[in-house]
Formats: structure tokens, C-alpha cells, sequence
């Protein structure tokens, strides 16, 4: 489903990504991890070309991200992505954040695309909140009208990007009960996170970054029983000890 | 103090046969249909410039803080006589004669004006669009929306919100700076004050009228787009300033 093979990336002659190289197979959750400033928001971005890379190349569903031909609204519109600061559309209500990609990118009538994006929302439980203003929602029922969102688009696979580092400790977990019963249906989702517990319900796969390389990619029994890299066991200890 | 004080010379006869109230009431008409075709202009190609400067295209941006710098830098009255005097002497011959014979002086006028105000509302419009999160940009292309689809559904419509007490007062200045236009012979407001002043010498009473016409003028606008500001606000977001007042 998505194929990262190679891709480095410099902001100017600073190398941010070196040599990174994964893959993500269709219905796998993998999650990734890794200090602050280790490059995995930078990969997670490269995935659905938010950020351009300039070495190797990353395949989507059969399709070259970094093409130039590759119709990117297009591939884009399939890659659901939620972001760490929800990045709702702040002067629209619910509603109309859930229809108008829909409406402009897709075409669909705007009957069938707040149908849609009505029946997401009850499925993250916030029915209720339809005609609000995003202002007017807390950050985790924010970031859950931000994955119905996604969601409306009907993605091939889902992109988290910190979704709940933004988040007060006491609203993580409805954003997350929302990501585990987004796995067990099957979605393929790539997510950064430093939500280990969550890791270890419904990854399949660990990948650790450090300094913009990826220094372990493990199955989640590996990861967290036997990690190979001493700054993978370092940084374990350090984010479960606490 | 000795002045001789004459409400009632309004309402004398003129040589050519209006009265003299006539002569404010057309100068008022001229001043707001300048000022309003001026600003409609500088909305337009305003934000076509605010929006090219924080496009990811180099050219583009260089493009729009050229023009920025050039008309912000000269006076307005020395680049609405660029427009009259020496664009037409400029242009190829036959554009340069219907410039100077066919084309109304308004109309020149109006552009001149308008482009002046132009530089200042793209300089609003950048700031505004450059106020929003890089996040927002990046949520509407994860979505499917092209660059600008981004500007369209995401990004311009907040940020006329965020700039709106800016702009107002850019349409309120507009008012003020179209009296500038009566140097290249438009019969506007301060045209006809000046006019009546040479006629009559009444300078208090005109003074009064006209500063009264053009501060109401400024006040309605004022009032206009504090009702958009109220209507357009968004519930439970606060943005920075709050009505200028």
C-alpha cells in the first residue's frame, strides 16, 4: 500500500531524512516513534507529498509521489491525514468541515456528503455537535470530527501525524478509542505517536527513528520485548519508565 | 471676530444657473462614485496580490512585492500625473492619443486610485493569509483541495476576517485620498469647495459642509463593514482585535 524506499530529504544542506526505507501493507498498522526532532512528522508529511523529498521515491498504491505527472489533489484525496493540531476549518461548523472536500474534491451533492459526514460523526459520538463551530468543541472531540473527516473522503489509508500531543491528558484516550476501532476494522494506517500503550494493542509494526534515519523497523513483540538499537532501548526505558 | 456669517448663500443662483448646494451635492456624488469604483478595483487586484505573495512560486511573489514596493514608495499624486501626462506619452501612439482624447478622466482617475490602494490592501491580505497556521494549508491539499482551492475554502476566508479592521480603514481612507483626484480635473467634493470658496469667500460655512460631508462618508463605510465584521464573526474564535471603533 505504501512503499518508502531510500528517501532523503535536506532543508538547505541540513539532512533531515537519511536513507529511509519501509513499507506499509494494506490493513497494517504501523506506528512510529522516536525522539522529538527525529524526522518522523517530516516522513509521515513526505508520504502524501506535503513535504517534497529529494532522493528515492515513495509509492502509494501503485502510484510515484514524487512524479511530477502524478495528479497529487487526486492521490491526496485517497491518503486520509489528521494532524497534531486538528487543523479544522475554524470559520465552518462541523458539518460543513465533513462536507466540503467532499462537495469540491470528489463532486458529490451536498445531500449525500452531509449524509455522510452526519453518520461519521455519530460514529465518533459527536452527533450533537453537527452545527458548532470547531471554537466551540474541546481539542479531542476537535481531533475526532478531524478523523471523521478523513474518513468522509473513504481513504485507502490513514496518516496520523501526533494526534494526540496536542491533547490534555484527559481527552487522549476518546481520540484513541476511535483509532483502535479504526485498526480492528481493517483500516492501514501509518501513525506517529508516542502512545505506546496504544502501540501495543494494535501496531503491527514498530519503526523507530532517530537523527531523520529509521534505526529499527520490528514487529511489535520485537520492539518491545528485544530492541535491537541501544538508542531504541534508551528511549524506551525513558517514555515507559516514567 | 468680524466674519460675516451666510447659510442661505447655498441656495443663491450660480453662473451657471445651479445653485450652489447643487454644485456639493454633484462633488459628493463624484467623490463617492470614485471612491467606490476605486476601492472596488483595490479589492480586486488587492488580493490577487496578497494571495501571489505567499504563493510557493518565486516569480510570483517577486512579481507582487515589486509592485507593492513601487506604489507604495510614490506619492499618489505624483502617480496619478504618471497616468495622465506620461503613461500616454509612453504607450505606443494610437493608445496614447485615445488616452488622452477618448478615454474619461474618471476612469483614469478611478484606476489610479485604485491601484494606489491596491499596494496597501495586498500588504493586508499577505498579512492576513500569512497569520494562519502552515496546518491549515496542509489540511485542505490532504484533503484533495488543489493550491487554490486552499485559498478559496480554507485560507482567504479567514484570513479577511483576521484583516477586516485593516481594510476598513483602507475604505475609509479611500474617501479621503479621492480628493486628491481633483488635480487632474475631476469635479469632485474638494474640487467644487475650492470652486465655491473663489466664488463666495464664505470659508466657514463650506468648511463646515464639506468636512461634514466626507466625515459622514468615512462614518457610514465605517459602520457598513462593522456589520459585516459582527455578521462574519465566528463563534468561539477569537480573533485578535476587535472592531475599529
Amino acid at each position: 500500500m505504501i512503499e518508502i524506499n531510500n528517501v532523503s530529504k535536506w532543508y538547505g544542506s541540513f539532512q533531515v531524512l537519511t536513507d529511509c526505507t519501509t513499507q506499509v501493507s494494506k490493513s497494517e498498522v504501523v506506528v512510529v516513534c522516536g525522539p522529538s526532532g527525529s524526522g518522523k512528522s517530516t516522513l509521515i508529511k513526505c508520504v502524501n507529498a506535503l513535504e517534497p523529498f529529494q532522493q528515492g521515491s515513495i509509492v502509494v498504491n501503485g502510484i510515484a509521489v514524487q512524479d511530477p505527472k502524478t495528479d497529487l489533489p487526486k492521490l491526496r484525496a485517497k491518503v486520509g491525514m489528521v494532524f497534531q493540531n486538528f487543523e479544522l476549518f475554524p470559520h465552518m461548523t462541523i458539518t460543513d468541515n465533513l462536507a466540503i472536500a467532499q462537495i469540491k474534491v470528489l463532486g458529490r451533492s451536498r445531500d449525500e456528503a452531509v449524509d455522510k459526514g452526519l453518520k461519521l460523526l455519530d460514529r465518533v459520538g459527536l452527533k450533537a455537535q453537527a452545527a458548532k463551530f470547531p471554537g466551540q468543541l474541546s481539542g479531542g472531540q476537535q481531533q475526532r470530527v478531524a478523523i471523521a473527516r478523513a474518513l468522509a473522503m473513504d481513504p485507502i489509508c490513514m496518516l496520523f501525524d501526533e494526534p494526540t500531543s496536542a491533547l490534555d491528558p484527559e481527552m487522549i484516550n476518546e481520540v484513541l478509542d476511535v483509532m483502535v476501532q479504526l485498526a480492528h476494522e481493517g483500516m492501514t494506517m501509518m501513525c506517529v505517536t508516542h502512545e505506546m500503550g496504544f502501540a501495543r494493542k494494535v501496531a503491527n509494526r514498530v519503526i523507530f527513528m532517530d537523527r531523520g534515519a529509521i534505526v529499527e523497523d520490528a514487529a511489535k513483540e520485537d520492539f518491545f520485548g528485544q530492541p535491537r538499537s541501544e538508542r531504541a532501548q534508551a528511549f524506551l526505558a525513558k517514555i515507559l519508565n516514567h | 471676530m468680524n466674519y460675516h456669517w451666510d447659510w442661505m448663500f447655498f441656495f443663491q443662483e450660480t453662473d451657471d444657473g445651479l445653485k450652489y448646494y447643487d454644485w456639493i451635492l454633484s462633488g459628493l456624488g463624484w467623490t463617492t462614485f470614485v471612491s467606490l469604483a476605486s476601492l472596488v478595483v483595490a479589492l480586486i487586484l488587492g488580493s490577487v496580490l496578497g494571495v501571489m505573495r505567499t504563493t510557493p512560486k518565486r516569480w510570483l511573489v517577486g512579481l507582487g512585492d515589486a509592485y507593492v514596493d513601487l506604489f507604495r514608495n510614490v506619492p499618489l499624486i505624483v502617480q496619478l500625473f504618471m497616468w495622465f501626462f506620461v503613461v500616454p506619452e509612453l504607450v505606443p501612439e494610437n493608445i496614447g492619443l485615445w488616452m488622452k482624447q477618448d478615454l474619461p478622466y474618471f476612469v483614469i482617475a478611478i484606476v489610479g486610485l485604485g491601484l494606489y490602494t491596491a499596494a496597501r490592501i495586498a500588504e493586508q491580505v499577505k498579512a492576513g493569509i500569512n497569520s494562519l497556521s502552515r496546518g491549515q494549508r496542509f489540511a485542505g491539499l490532504a484533503l484533495g483541495f488543489t493550491e487554490w482551492q486552499t485559498y478559496r475554502y480554507v485560507r482567504l476566508p479567514m484570513a479577511y476576517r483576521i484583516v477586516l479592521p485593516a481594510l476598513t480603514s483602507e475604505a475609509m481612507n479611500i474617501f479621503k485620498n479621492s480628493a486628491v483626484t481633483y488635480a487632474v480635473g475631476i469635479l469632485e467634493l474638494y474640487f467644487q469647495y475650492k470652486q465655491i470658496i473663489e466664488k463666495t469667500s464664505q470659508v466657514l460655512e463650506i468648511t463646515i459642509v464639506v468636512t461634514l460631508c466626507y466625515f459622514v462618508l468615512a462614518f457610514v463605510m465605517n459602520r457598513i463593514l462593522a456589520f459585516v465584521e459582527a455578521r462574519t464573526r465566528v463563534p468561539g474564535l477569537i480573533v485578535g482585535t476587535k472592531g475599529s471603533k
